[in-house]
């Protein structure tokens, strides 16, 4: 057993867990200020120096709410809903290359917690189990509001999810590859994979909304139909679980999409500076993050856009729209290879 | 037919063109609305530290003014009590001993004088009525609280402060207009 491997990667997964929840912590403010500037208002600025203690009041009002298990639900599927949602959102960022490698001491280390050659299946996998999470809770909650957000949920995210997947076999087609370190070191320089895929670009984005229930995709917990939809029944910080693995989901997604399509931690140009190894890769994770942080940012540009969708629309949108693009996608990419790279 | 603004749209059902159909252009011209909203100037304030200046004619809180010699100006002729449409004003006549001319300007005084502030619609009428130009809504907001009870303001709360400093000024509803306006008091009390 190397036991500096061991610890380098503990200690690396504990950072990665910590950054991830500080970021959907402050997602949660970035999103109200957005909201705020788009409304032209100023958005929470009372806690702190421009409002930036809020997340931390928030979290301290979560925590201190009355916790509330109605009589009729099922307990323990009622407990197991939130956690299964938090779980699996903080899971999907153990295969995210969220660096290069840093060399410590003589030794080479990466900063990717587990560089599995199925990475991007791995993603799936998790994404589909967030899926339960939101359909256990509101099955348990015995609450026809909170069931039909979870029904309308599940089936979202599934039809989706096809799309989404079709997407990505023509970016595999172009890839070669499922491991999303292999993806990332493919993408040197400007070779960034939106330029060769954007049509593809363009479905993941929608199904990545649509995976992550916002808006315009948000039916699931539709204030104005289901009084919040699957967390109708959840008060307290079970409520807070729910919404924070939205916003964890929102990070996740962005840093799938910065890896897959934006080149990941790669810098354009940065080669030609002359700068040591551990410079480039710690200039790579930062430029990474803020590819991610103006991803988010688009997520929520859109989200204080557009209006919700109706829920035929937003079927037809996934099975009569997307679908046919990815698979026309796939297609063309296939083709476009079959006449280039074999020849 | 006319159109009353330049702004108006006929409406049609007609068949999308690909380009309205995909939606993607319509989606980009609303992003840009809102980027643009993003790095506009805010329409709110900050409010307890920046605040609007009100209007000359603002109808807030009440005060009962004292005269230039810093007796009490109201004689508890009920007028004010009658004119409020809200029957938010009781109070309480008294009659001046001997020894307190300095406390209040005639014969008569209110001893106990109260405003319920829920009730309270603040029309302005009670100042309108008053014959003794001793009742007059100012500029303060009333103080929001948790109980109901605190709502009721006595005469510790509605009579101005003795100090010259500490007067309430009210001379933007005091005009020559208003002034002139009283001294005719058919228009305001025969109602």
């Amino acid at each position: 057993m190397d036991w500096i491997l061991f610890l380098y990667k503990f200690v690396f997964l504990i950072v990665i867990f910590l950054i991830t929840l500080v970021v959907a912590m402050y997602s949660t403010y970035g999103e109200r200020k957005v909201a705020a500037f788009m409304q032209d208002r100023r958005g929470p600025n009372r806690a702190g120096p421009f409002g930036l203690l809020q997340p931390l009041a928030d979290g301290v009002k979560m925590f201190m709410k009355e916790e509330i298990i109605p009589t009729t639900a099922n307990r323990m599927l009622f407990i197991l809903g939130p956690s299964i949602a938090m779980t699996t959102a903080m899971l999907t960022g153990v295969v995210i290359p969220w660096g290069g490698t840093i060399t410590i001491g003589g030794r080479e280390f990466s900063m990717q917690i587990a560089d599995l050659n199925i990475g991007i299946l791995y993603v799936f996998a998790m994404v589909s189990i967030g899926v339960y999470g939101i359909m256990i809770g509101g099955w348990a909650s015995n609450n026809k509001y909170a069931l039909l957000g979870s029904i309308r949920a599940a089936s979202q995210m599934i039809s989706y999810e096809l799309a989404m997947g079709m997407s990505i076999i023509a970016l595999i087609l172009t890839t070669g590859s499922l491991s999303l370190h292999d993806i990332v070191e493919q993408q040197q320089g400007w070779h960034w994979n939106i330029i060769y895929q954007p049509i593809g670009f363009l479905v993941f984005i929608i199904c990545a909304l649509a995976e992550t229930n916002r808006a315009p995709f948000d039916l699931p917990e539709c204030e104005t139909e289901l009084i919040g939809g699957y967390h109708t029944e959840y008060s307290s910080m079970k409520l807070g679980f729910y919404l924070f693995a939205e916003y964890i989901n929102m990070f996740i997604s962005s840093a799938v999409m910065a890896t897959l399509y934006f080149g990941g931690y790669n810098v354009p140009l940065i080669d030609q500076l002359g700068l040591s190894q551990n410079t480039v890769t710690l200039l790579g994770s930062l430029f990474f993050f803020i590819k991610i942080l103006v991803l988010i940012f688009v997520f929520m540009w859109i989200r204080w856009t557009l209006p919700r969708f109706r829920y035929d629309q937003l079927m037809n949108l996934g099975w009569k729209k997307l679908m046919p693009l990815a698979i026309f996608n796939i297609l063309a990419t296939g083709t476009y290879y079959y006449f280039t790279a074999f020849n | 037919m006319q159109t009353l603004t330049n702004r108006s749209k006929v409406v049609s059902n007609k068949k999308m063109t690909f380009g309205e159909w995909i939606y993607l252009p319509a989606i980009f011209k609303g992003m840009s609305i809102t980027l643009k909203h993003f790095f506009k100037k805010k329409a709110t304030i900050n409010y307890p530290e920046e605040q609007r200046e009100f209007s000359p004619v603002y109808r807030g809180q009440h005060v009962l003014k004292r005269d230039e010699q810093g007796r009490e100006r109201c004689t508890a002729c009920g007028l004010c009590a009658v004119a409020c449409p809200a029957e938010a004003i009781t109070m309480l006549a008294a009659e001046r001993k001997p020894g307190e001319e300095h406390l209040y300007r005639e014969e008569k005084y209110a001893a106990k004088y109260e405003i319920n502030m829920l009730r309270c619609i603040f029309c302005g009428d009670c100042e309108e009525a008053c014959p003794k130009e001793a009742i007059f809504l100012t500029d303060r907001i009333v103080e929001a609280k948790y109980q109901r009870k605190p709502f009721v303001y006595g005469k510790d709360i509605l009579v101005e402060p003795v100090d010259a400093d500490k007067r309430i000024d009210v001379t933007k509803r005091q005009t020559q207009n208003v002034l002139k306006f009283k001294q005719n008091k058919r228009f305001a009390h025969n109602r």
